[in-house]
């Protein structure tokens, strides 16, 4: 498929999904979404669409946590991130690795780093940190002191 | 029911990079479920990066694995120009390309060897270690280092590959070629090595799709994704080269598949070369101050895709930079091929994605009673050792041979 195609079927099927759309250039386009549109998007993605999921990026920033999903359009070089932004005091989101398993560890690793809720996710428990790690201690998170 | 045992493969060991642990779960000598743990050496990099400044973090990002060092800081610096716009001069293009391909080279001929050590077959071992000396003296010639090679930064690379000095890498390159069909035709027609590495650890189309494996994991399964075909970047849009795929993903295909890229790897380096007589001008862009906005990095390491993501605000260092290298997306389809095989496979299947280091060197059995331990890690390579021999006696097979010319 080309690029064109693809961005034409991404509009038709998420229509009223995609809040904000950003083409930093042909080949890196961001865009936002809200948090419960997540799933839809992604199964939308990776099913219909035959992206793949190279990485999801965790970040605490000021005003929200967000999660941007990247995803990879490897038929015509492009990457297309989903971005959404959790509530900054309980961040929580549907887990995808049901529809991508290989969102699985990456999803783990948001819920150590950074304290994000994945719900329904198969097997949430610690992934780089140790187990005994503190609860409430999120390293990646602006406000964590060692 | 039979009965299960846990054999916890890989103590941490502080020494080893990036050390890995795999619970399997064997019914007598059949392995029936896989735990893999990892973060055992958790270096905290991406929070680190954010005290250090563009420039600095290539250095860090360099030392994530000893093997990828310059995968790392391509994806890194191809991040941070994407964020900033910054253009890169066609001449540190082809020298990205030529340091990226030898790296690949230098990788692939360790696991070969690798993994002939664990088959039994030290020969393969001795000599694939052999010629990724030389590639090791390329790296020396060309950056001053045998690893670590300290060339990218952003904006371009900071060594020249000089006139003077192409005739002798050409050589040198040149020379692989003859050892690498070798080993070519040395597994391709290997009945031995058949029987032990096909249908064994398979990774299914489908499966690796679901995984979202990368790399020779996931072309060996007939899944065609190489980003340096699908997003072009640095010289590869401008050099004829092939992606190497193949169809049953058994350890046996990303053996071949891995072999069959270094010849291409040869190819791709030859056409940088001879490129680099006539493209001349900068090698490096410089770019004063990165502007605010955020950028993607891709490329394709000996193990698949690495990704860099880069947050700009502005200031001289990164707000925010996320690392993902391919083992992360790998390891975890050992969840699925591993079941099913013996033991004295699981040594094979588990190193036949390749995880960044040799994960078998810190393998050992222990009793989870009484945590004695029952099966060191030379035990476990002794098992599989055996098991070749085992066939070779069956099958009355001699194992490859390597009539190699001087």
């Amino acid at each position: 498929m080309k690029r064109e195609e693809i961005i034409s079927l991404i509009r038709e099927k998420l229509e009223g999904k995609i809040i904000n759309w950003t083409e930093k250039s042909p080949r890196r386009i961001y865009v936002e979404a809200r948090p419960e549109d997540i799933p839809e998007i992604s199964r939308c993605l990776f099913r219909d669409l035959e992206a793949r999921f190279s990485i999801a990026t965790g970040t605490d920033t000021p005003s929200a946590m967000e999660v941007l999903y990247h995803w990879a359009f490897d038929q015509c070089g492009m990457f297309f991130s989903v971005r959404t932004k959790l509530n900054r005091e309980k961040p929580e989101i549907e887990s995808i690795t049901a529809i991508c398993r290989g969102a699985e560890w990456i999803e783990r690793e948001m819920w150590e780093l950074l304290g994000i809720t994945f719900h329904n996710h198969p097997d949430m428990r610690h992934l780089l940190l140790s187990d005994d790690w503190p609860a409430g201690k999120y390293p990646l998170r602006r406000d964590y002191v060692r | 029911m039979a009965k299960t045992t846990i054999i916890p493969i890989g103590p941490y060991h502080p020494l080893q990079e990036e050390p890995e642990f795999f619970r399997l779960h064997v019914e007598g000598e059949k392995v029936v479920g896989l735990d893999i743990e990892i973060g055992y050496n958790h270096r905290g990099i991406e929070k680190l990066s954010e005290s250090k400044t563009y420039e600095q973090t290539v250095f860090l990002v360099e030392r994530i694995c000893g093997i990828c060092s310059t995968s790392h800081p391509l994806a890194c610096v191809q991040a941070v120009e994407d964020a900033g716009e910054v253009k890169v001069p066609e001449r540190a293009l082809y020298i990205r390309s030529v340091i990226g391909e030898l790296e690949r080279l230098h990788s692939h001929l360790l696991w070969l060897g690798l993994a002939g050590h664990f088959l039994g077959f030290n020969t393969v071992w001795m000599w694939a270690w052999r010629y990724r000396e030389t590639v090791l003296e390329l790296f020396e010639l060309i950056t001053g280092n045998r690893n670590h090679y300290g060339m990218m930064k952003p904006g371009g690379v900071r060594r020249d590959i000089r006139t003077e000095d192409l005739p002798a890498i050409k050589k040198m390159v040149a020379n692989l070629k003859g050892p690498l069909c070798l080993f070519r035709d040395a597994v391709t027609d290997d009945p031995l090595i058949h029987a032990r590495l096909q249908g064994v650890g398979t990774l299914t189309k489908q499966q690796a799709i679901d995984y979202c494996a990368l790399g020779p994991t996931a072309r060996a399964s007939g899944v065609a994704r190489d980003v340096r075909k699908d997003h072009p970047h640095l010289a590869y849009g401008r050099v004829d080269w092939n992606i190497i795929t193949a169809k049953n993903g058994d350890v046996f295909d990303k053996a071949m598949v891995r072999i069959l890229e270094m010849l291409e790897s040869v190819k791709i380096i030859e056409q940088c070369l001879e490129a680099l007589k006539t493209v001349s001008g900068p090698i490096d862009a410089n770019p004063k101050s990165i502007k605010p906005g955020e950028g993607i990095g891709t490329y394709e390491a000996p193990r698949g895709e690495v990704i860099h993501y880069i947050l700009s605000d502005g200031g001289n260092r990164p707000a925010r930079h996320k690392i993902r290298a391919p083992s992360f997306m790998n390891v975890a389809t050992n969840q699925t091929t591993v079941i099913g095989h013996s033991v004295a496979d699981a040594t094979i299947i588990l190193a036949a994605v390749d995880p960044c280091y040799c994960c078998t060197e810190r393998m050992a059995a222990v009793d989870a009673g009484s945590g004695r331990r029952i099966c060191s890690s030379g035990e476990l390579i002794r098992l599989s050792q055996e098991k070749t021999a085992r066939l070779k006696k069956e099958l009355g097979l001699e194992g490859p041979r390597l009539a190699i010319k001087a």
